[in-house]
């Protein structure tokens, strides 16, 4: 690789690798995303490779392991480019066939072809699905389509041309500018306008400042900054150079969570691939300006995700926030002004330097500009992640994108914003989602996390997960957030286990209500939002729990039993066996029935029943 | 894998004995012993110029840091949202059963280690539960069982 010194010299590159590359007949695409990852979609790429070469035509097609395509519940997926034909769930046996067949010749393998849940009908491109065709991919569009870990395929996608740009004729001002006509609000959760926070920080008095990466990603439910980074690490990277230009900074930290491995290796690896380019480092494209960037784990504590806490947490101090009297800005990492931002806002602004701030806040709404990826799990059909304009309704994310509830069930509701968000239930499923509306409707846009929940679902036990969460992720340093969520923990505690009492409901409205008021950080004056979101939209699910004694969808488990029904049974004496408590009496062939006081609700009878005798009453 | 000086030598000059470098060090340190031996402590604070104290300090506060010798399998279950409805909850129990253990604890012949973790950014695939830095997607409470056992196997 030899060192670029100029705007010239990355077009001349560019054209090169391009060039190089009108000789490659096909491309075959797989998936390298958490979900396809973890399916096993990593092993292929070796598998095909062999292949080829067994054939001797390496050289005619390429294999690449690309970022993560968004379609997680297909994994592991495959694509044949030029035709773009869509594979999914494809293992090892049949690279094969694939090879034979659509990679050599034109034919399609009929039984790997996604087919309309609906319709049943086959389709073969990947934009015609409609999980792919219902969105409208910007951030995420070459994460999927890219050669996540090469350098060359970014640049000939276009990739570091806003840099060049920014560095061949843009003043940092202009930049800022830029940023702020566009309307780009962080997308970590707090909304804040971009282009606001740039400009203060570089009106911000010091010699040195930093450029930070929020990659902290500690909303349990939430993934795409980890798709990004791993999948298109250089368009986070260069968002950083261009930021980093704009507010004079010298060197940039990434703080990525030590629980993303392949992330972190990612973002190295592009850190390095951008220096020996010269695109990172001393003199960027000879322009004068250099910076470092730097990639640093957290330890798994949700509570670094909060500015100021990550900041202590890269000084070497525990991750513990303080007061924002005076802000990061001005005042962050080692007392010098700081712009932090989240992965997705800095993979934003290479696309808003090549089209204008104006092409991007024509997209969504009034205050909520441009586009954002969300990650749709849980009780979801096609569970993914999906990228949609700010505003899109939520009915068209879960049904049309998302495919709908599986197995029948009943829509309930979706959790957004992670354990600082709410639920928002059934009846508001036509909201446009954006930072203002889901705000208004008690929950709050987080980073992008959406857990669809169905009639399976108890909102009681929801907010008591999330209570957990909170109580094992509070730093402790303020007493409000501290002691506040333990009692409310213990409140919501006694009623799933149905000791609840009348007053306990209004007692946690009451402690929900100081906390928010009193809490230090955001973490603490969010914390009660889950626990208040559903009483306010599920309060009857409260109240049977605790009036009642019932748990409506069956959860929880002191509120429940298991029983077996006479008619079902053949007596076969296999949850008997199963049974590790012993609850489970009966004589062969006869009905069986479970000693209520023995059993722990365990649910393993429930599920080795080959008779659909056993439900939960 | 057997203390040694020189290793953990060898991690602090990496990355530099700086205040800025203690978060990085811990974690390469944890990761090669799979927890964070006294000595350690010790060294990291007299190489970086710091009290002791300020070392423990942040290997107490981090959850991916243990003080007590971990087993050399280490599972974790996903807690995050997507994984919580989609029945974790249920996986760690069942877990919690067949080694006779609680989330947190080692076995006695250290083989195992079950801890939880909040999210590892799989949630298409939930539940998941991980063994090392591999997943396994869908799991259920029965699946888990036999992983459990096809690991024991494989040690012996």
């Amino acid at each position: 690789m030899s060192r670029l010194n100029s705007v010239q010299d990355l077009e001349r590159l560019r054209e090169e690798i391009n060039r190089k590359r009108d000789s490659i007949k096909k491309r075959i695409r797989i998936c390298g995303g958490p979900g396809c990852y973890s399916g096993g979609g990593v092993h292929l790429v070796p598998v095909f490779e062999e292949n080829l070469s067994q054939r001797q035509v390496s050289r005619e097609y390429m294999v690449t392991l690309t970022g993560c395509h968004g379609f997680c519940a297909r994994g592991p997926i495959v694509v044949i480019e030029p035709q773009n034909i869509f594979y999914e769930r494809v293992h090892k046996e049949r690279v094969a066939e694939i090879v034979e067949k659509t990679v050599l010749g034109d034919a399609l393998v009929e039984d790997l072809l996604y087919s309309d849940p609906l319709t049943g009908e086959k389709i073969v491109r990947e934009r015609d699905i409609p999980f792919y065709a219902g969105q409208e991919r910007i951030i995420f569009n070459d994460t999927g389509l890219n050669w996540s870990t090469d350098i060359d395929d970014y640049i000939s996608r276009g990739g570091y041309s806003a840099l060049a740009k920014v560095l061949s004729g843009m003043q940092p001002e202009q930049v800022i500018e830029e940023v702020k006509v566009s309307g780009l609000r962080g997308r970590g959760g707090g909304g804040f306008p971009a282009g606001v926070k740039w400009e203060s920080c570089r009106r911000a008095r010091g010699e040195i400042k930093y450029v930070m990466c929020n990659a902290d990603e500690g909303d349990p439910g939430a993934y795409m900054d980890r798709a990004l980074l791993e999948g298109n690490p250089h368009q986070v990277l260069e968002g950083m150079i261009i930021g980093g230009y704009a507010i004079g900074a010298t060197e940039g930290y990434v703080y990525c969570r030590y629980e993303y491995p392949l992330a972190v290796k990612n973002c190295n690896w592009a850190i390095q691939q951008a220096k020996s380019y010269g695109l990172l480092g001393e003199n960027i494209l000879g322009s004068g300006f250099s910076l470092d960037i730097f990639v640093n784990r957290g330890g798994g504590a949700f509570v670094c995700g909060e500015s100021t806490a990550l900041m202590a947490s890269l000084e070497g101090k525990i991750g513990e926030p303080r007061g924002k009297h005076i802000h990061t800005v001005e005042k962050g990492l080692w007392m010098r002004p700081s712009n932090l931002n989240n992965v997705e806002t800095w993979a934003s602004v290479p696309h808003i330097i090549n089209r204008s701030g104006k092409w991007f806040a024509s997209i969504g709404t009034e205050r909520s500009k441009g586009t954002k990826i969300f990650s749709v799990v849980g009780k979801i059909n096609n569970s993914g992640l999906v990228e949609v304009a700010m505003g899109t309704p939520l009915r068209k994310i879960v049904y049309d994108i998302g495919g709908g509830i599986p197995g029948g069930k009943r829509f309930k509701a979706v959790q957004t914003g992670g354990p600082s968000g709410g639920c928002v239930p059934e009846k508001l499923i036509d909201l446009p989602v954006d930072f203002e509306k889901l705000k208004q409707a008690g929950s709050m846009m987080g980073s992008g996390g959406m857990i669809i929940m169905d009639e399976d679902t108890c909102m009681v036990d929801v907010a008591r997960y999330f209570l957990t969460f909170l109580a094992e992720e509070s730093c402790g340093k303020c007493v409000p957030c501290r002691v506040g969520v333990k009692r409310m923990l213990e409140i919501v505690t006694r009623i799933c286990g149905g000791k609840g009492k009348p007053g306990d409901i209004e007692q946690l409205e009451e402690l929900g209500r100081s906390m928010k008021e009193a809490a230090l950080c955001g973490l603490g004056k969010s914390a009660p939002n889950p626990v208040l979101s559903t009483i306010h939209y599920f309060r009857d699910e409260y109240e049977a729990h605790v009036y009642e004694r019932r748990c409506p969808a069956k959860v929880c488990k002191a509120l429940i039993t298991y029983v077996i029904d006479v008619d079902k049974c053949t007596g076969c004496g296999r949850c008997r066996i199963k049974c590790p408590e012993g609850a489970i009496l009966g004589a062969k062939k006869e009905c069986h029935v479970i000693d209520e006081d023995i059993c722990v609700r365990c649910g393993i009878c429930l599920e080795s029943c080959k008779f659909g005798a056993i439900s939960i009453e | 894998m057997e203390f040694n000086l020189q290793d953990v030598d060898s991690i602090i000059d990496h990355w530099g004995p700086k205040p800025a470098s203690l978060l990085q060090i811990l974690l390469d340190v944890n990761h090669q012993y799979r927890y964070l031996p006294q000595e350690a402590i010790q060294r990291v604070a007299q190489r970086l110029s710091m009290p002791v104290s300020q070392v423990y300090s942040v290997a107490s506060f981090f959850k991916v840091f243990s003080l007590k010798p971990r087993g050399r399998v280490i599972m974790h279950v996903c807690t995050g949202t997507a994984c919580h409805v989609k029945g974790g909850p249920r996986i760690i129990e069942r877990l919690e059963q067949d080694l006779n253990m609680k989330t947190g604890e080692t076995s006695e012949d250290l083989f195992v280690t079950l801890e939880t973790v909040n999210c590892v950014g799989a949630c298409a695939a939930a539940p998941v539960v991980m063994v090392g830095e591999v997943t396994y997607s869908e799991m259920t409470p029965s699946k888990t069982s036999l992983l459990v056992k096809e690991l024991r196997e494989k040690e012996s």
